[in-house]
């Protein structure tokens, strides 16, 4: 799977959700991305990853 | 009482905060000396792993505008603003599309598009441009809720460079018109709001001064006072001399 532009090896299956806390996201901090489509918050326990996924994720910065 | 309209919205703040290039522990101190109601952010690629959030240096009850840096048309300006809605923080969008690296100037007729697409999405969008009244009006026709013309290139702190043509916006254009990038002292501010500017932004100016609370305290103030001397009503100017005291009445003989 891409993350942010680089290649991630998912070791077993996982939920946006999870994989978001398993890799230290704050998931209330964060807005995701998978495959070009943005996935809603209340959505994150459901989406399952695949190693097919591409994945952006973002949040807020300082910027004028 | 006198207030900024920005799509329904009200404000009393007219000056606005760009939130970039200072720590963000100064964030919340240059807020409030600024007397900031409206602070801007920009989206990007998250880092993991309990980094500290500027979401979390934001006083409660201000209006964050998020902007679409980093759109180099308007189809990527419209994924950031969906992204930054989606991150939860309302439906205003300060729009940038900028192609040039160089001087960092706007991209005026992808812009354009970016406000058609963005309002029909339902946003409240302010875009930023290079102030020409053909292109302001197309951006109101659009759906604007206000125009941001800028002063001088992002982050020069050249001033108002543009005043002339910013003036044309605001005798033309029936939308609030933000001054936004190019400001770098409250004397340039004061002047944007003297010519009847809705507002003024600025990031740099505070960013890069000494004592950067006081900078956004000193804005706060030359903010205010333009918008007052505008609502007073600037008095005229002549080539000659006018004298202020009685000409008449005067001792004789000193």
């Amino acid at each position: 799977m891409r993350v942010n532009g680089a290649e991630v090896n998912l070791d077993r299956p996982f939920t946006l959700s999870e994989y978001l806390k398993a890799a230290g996201y704050d998931c209330l901090r964060v807005a995701a991305e998978l495959n070009g489509a943005i996935v809603p918050r209340a959505k994150y326990d459901v989406v399952a990853l695949d190693d097919g996924d591409s994945l952006e994720i973002v949040g807020f910065v300082g910027g004028g | 009482m006198d207030m900024l309209d920005l799509g329904g919205r009200k404000f009393r703040s007219r000056f606005i905060l760009g939130s970039g290039k200072f720590s963000l522990d100064m964030t919340k101190r240059v807020i409030e000396r600024g007397g900031v109601e409206i602070a801007t952010l920009a989206v990007r690629r998250a880092n993991a792993g309990g980094e500290e959030n500027i979401l979390d240096h934001i006083p409660d009850g201000i209006t964050l505008l998020p902007n679409t840096s980093g759109a180099r048309n308007a189809e990527e300006a419209v994924r950031i603003a969906l992204l930054a809605r989606e991150l939860g923080c309302g439906d205003m969008v300060k729009v940038e599309v900028v192609r040039d690296s160089r001087y960092l100037l706007p991209d005026n007729r992808e812009t354009i598009r970016a406000v058609e697409l963005l309002s029909r999405e339902g946003f409240i969008v302010l875009p930023y441009m290079m102030p020409d009244l053909s292109a302001a009006r197309d951006m109101a026709t659009a759906g604007a809720a206000a125009i941001m013309p800028l002063g001088a290139p992002i982050g020069s702190n050249k001033g108002l460079l543009t005043k002339d043509f910013i003036k044309i916006l605001v005798d033309e254009i029936d939308l609030p018109i933000i001054v936004d990038a190019g400001i770098g002292r409250p004397s340039q501010a004061c002047e944007a709001m003297e010519i009847g500017c809705a507002a003024v932004m600025a990031n740099t100016a505070i960013a890069t001064a000494n004592d950067i609370p006081l900078m956004a305290s000193a804005f706060k103030t030359a903010v205010e006072a333009g918008r007052k001397a505008y609502l007073a009503g600037l008095g005229r100017v002549k080539d000659r001399g006018e004298a202020s005291s009685p000409l008449t009445g005067f001792l004789e003989d000193i």
